[in-house]
C-alpha cells in the first residue's frame, strides 16, 4: 500500500495526495426505480466528507455502493488500488472487515451480547484471541467515555450510550475509512453532537477517512467538505474553511 | 436587500414604465407593504446616473410624459454580480435570498446555483461556529449553538427552496 496516510483536518486536501476512495460514474437502480445516475465521489486519506441531500435521494445508496455493500450497475469504484465493482465477495468481505468501519442510525449492537464483546466481536471475527479483542475493546470504550458500560448488554444502554458503543466498534480494528449513515439520526441534539464529535474526534487521531450520510447541517459542519445528492446525481460542493 | 438590483432584474425581461415596475415588483417581492412610486423613480433617477438603465422610449399623454426604462449592459452586468455573490450568513436572510432566486428564474439563469453557492457560505460559517465551540468554554459554546440553530435553519429553507424550484419557476413566469 502506497497511499499516502496523512490526514487533511479542516480542508481540503493537496492536489498533490493521492485518494483513498475514488467512484466514477457510478448508477444503480433497485427495479425500475433509479437510486443513483453517475454519481461521482473522492475521498483522501483522513479526510471527512459529509454527504448530504433529500430523503430518497440516493445518499445510502452511495454509501453502500463506496462500502461494497451493493455493486453498481454501471461505473468504477477503486479503494486503494481494487477495483470494488469486480472484486470477489470474499475480497470484498475480507475490506469490510480489516479496512472499513461501520456506524449505523440504530440497530448495529447485537443484544445478546454485552457491550464490550459487541466492541470485541469484529476483532474476533478477525482472528484475534478473546483477551486481546476484549482488552483492546475496553480501551475505546474509555476512550468514547463509556468504559463503565462495558458488562451491560445494548438493551440497558440509552440511544446516546449505546451510539458511543458502536462508535468504539466502528474503530476499534482502526479502519481506514469509517462509514456512517445517519449516526445521530435517532438522537436528541445534545446526545447527537456528542456522538458525531466524538466520532471525527477518533477518526482524526487515528487517521481514519470518514463519509457521514446526514441530514442534519450541525453534523455536517463537522466535516471538511460536503458533497450534496439530489435525485441520484452528486454535486461536490467543497470544503471552505 | 438592494431594490436597485432587484428593479434591474425586472428590467431584464423587458424594459417597463415606472408604473408598471413598481407593480411587478410589489406583486413579487412586496410582502407586507407596496412599494411607494416616490421610492421607484428615486431609484430609477440613481440608475440612471449611474448608467445602469437608460430610457428607451417616452410617451407623451394628457398628462406627464411617461418614460419606458431599459436595463444597459452595466446593468445586466451588476444583476450578474449580486446574483452570484453568496449573501454574508445572517438572520433573517431569507427575503435577500428569496429575491435572488425569483429574479434568476425570471432571467433564465440557474437559480440552483444560486442555493448551493449560498449553502456553501453557510456551511463555512457553521464549521467556523463549530471549530469555536470546541475549543471554548460552555458559555461560548451556548452562544455558538444559538448561531449554528439558526444558520441551519437558514439551510433547510435552502434545501426546501432547492427541492420545490421547478413549481416555483412554473409560478413565477405565469
Amino acid at each position: 500500500m502506497t497511499t499516502d496516510l496523512s490526514p487533511h483536518p479542516g480542508g481540503t486536501p493537496s492536489s498533490s495526495a493521492v485518494p483513498l476512495l475514488t467512484a466514477s460514474g457510478v448508477s444503480r437502480s433497485f427495479g425500475p426505480t433509479p437510486a443513483l445516475l453517475d454519481a461521482s465521489l473522492t475521498l483522501y486519506p483522513g479526510e471527512i466528507v459529509a454527504v448530504m441531500g433529500p430523503s430518497g435521494s440516493g445518499k445510502s445508496t452511495l454509501l453502500h455502493c463506496l462500502a461494497g455493500v451493493v455493486r453498481p450497475d454501471e461505473g468504477r469504484i477503486e479503494y486503494d488500488g481494487t477495483d470494488l465493482t469486480t472484486a470477489s465477495d470474499t475480497e470484498l468481505s475480507a475490506l469490510r472487515r480489516t479496512e472499513f468501519g461501520f456506524l449505523f442510525q440504530f440497530g448495529q449492537l447485537v443484544p445478546e451480547l454485552s457491550c464490550l464483546e459487541n466492541v470485541a466481536l469484529p476483532l474476533r471475527l478477525d482472528g484475534e484471541s478473546r483477551r486481546r479483542a476484549e482488552r483492546t475493546a475496553a480501551h475505546w470504550l474509555d476512550r468514547l467515555g463509556v468504559g463503565d458500560l462495558a458488562a451491560k448488554t445494548p438493551g440497558e444502554c440509552s440511544g446516546g450510550e449505546g451510539q458511543r458503543v458502536a462508535v468504539a466498534r466502528a474503530l476499534v480494528t482502526r479502519p481506514r475509512v469509517v462509514f456512517a449513515d445517519e449516526p445521530t439520526g435517532a438522537l436528541d441534539s445534545l446526545n447527537g453532537e456528542r456522538v458525531i464529535r466524538l466520532l471525527t474526534d477518533a477518526a482524526r487521531e487515528s487517521g481514519a477517512a470518514v463519509v457521514v450520510v446526514t441530514h442534519e447541517a450541525r453534523v455536517a459542519a463537522y466535516a471538511d467538505r460536503e458533497v450534496v445528492v439530489r435525485d441520484g446525481r452528486t454535486r461536490d460542493l467543497g470544503g471552505v474553511g | 436587500m438592494s431594490l436597485g438590483t432587484t428593479l434591474l432584474g425586472l428590467l431584464e425581461r423587458s424594459p417597463q414604465h415606472g408604473y408598471d415596475l413598481k407593480n411587478a415588483y410589489d406583486e413579487r417581492f412586496a410582502t407586507r407593504r407596496p412599494l411607494a412610486y416616490g421610492q421607484v423613480y428615486a431609484t430609477l433617477s440613481r440608475l440612471l446616473k449611474n448608467g445602469l438603465v437608460e430610457i428607451e422610449s417616452v410617451e407623451a399623454g394628457s398628462g406627464p410624459e411617461r418614460k419606458r426604462y431599459a436595463v444597459t449592459d452595466a446593468g445586466v452586468t451588476d444583476v450578474e454580480r449580486w446574483l452570484s455573490r453568496p449573501e454574508s450568513p445572517e438572520p433573517y436572510l431569507q427575503s435577500t435570498l428569496y429575491t435572488k432566486v425569483v429574479l434568476a428564474l425570471l432571467t433564465g439563469r440557474p437559480a440552483d446555483e444560486i442555493l448551493d453557492v449560498q449553502r456553501v457560505e453557510h456551511l463555512r460559517r457553521m464549521r467556523e461556529f463549530t471549530r469555536r465551540k470546541s475549543e471554548g468554554d460552555l458559555a461560548e459554546q451556548l452562544i455558538c449553538d444559538h448561531a449554528l440553530f439558526h444558520l441551519e435553519a437558514d439551510l433547510r429553507w435552502l434545501e426546501l427552496t432547492a427541492a420545490r424550484l421547478n413549481d416555483l419557476a412554473k409560478e413565477v413566469r405565469r
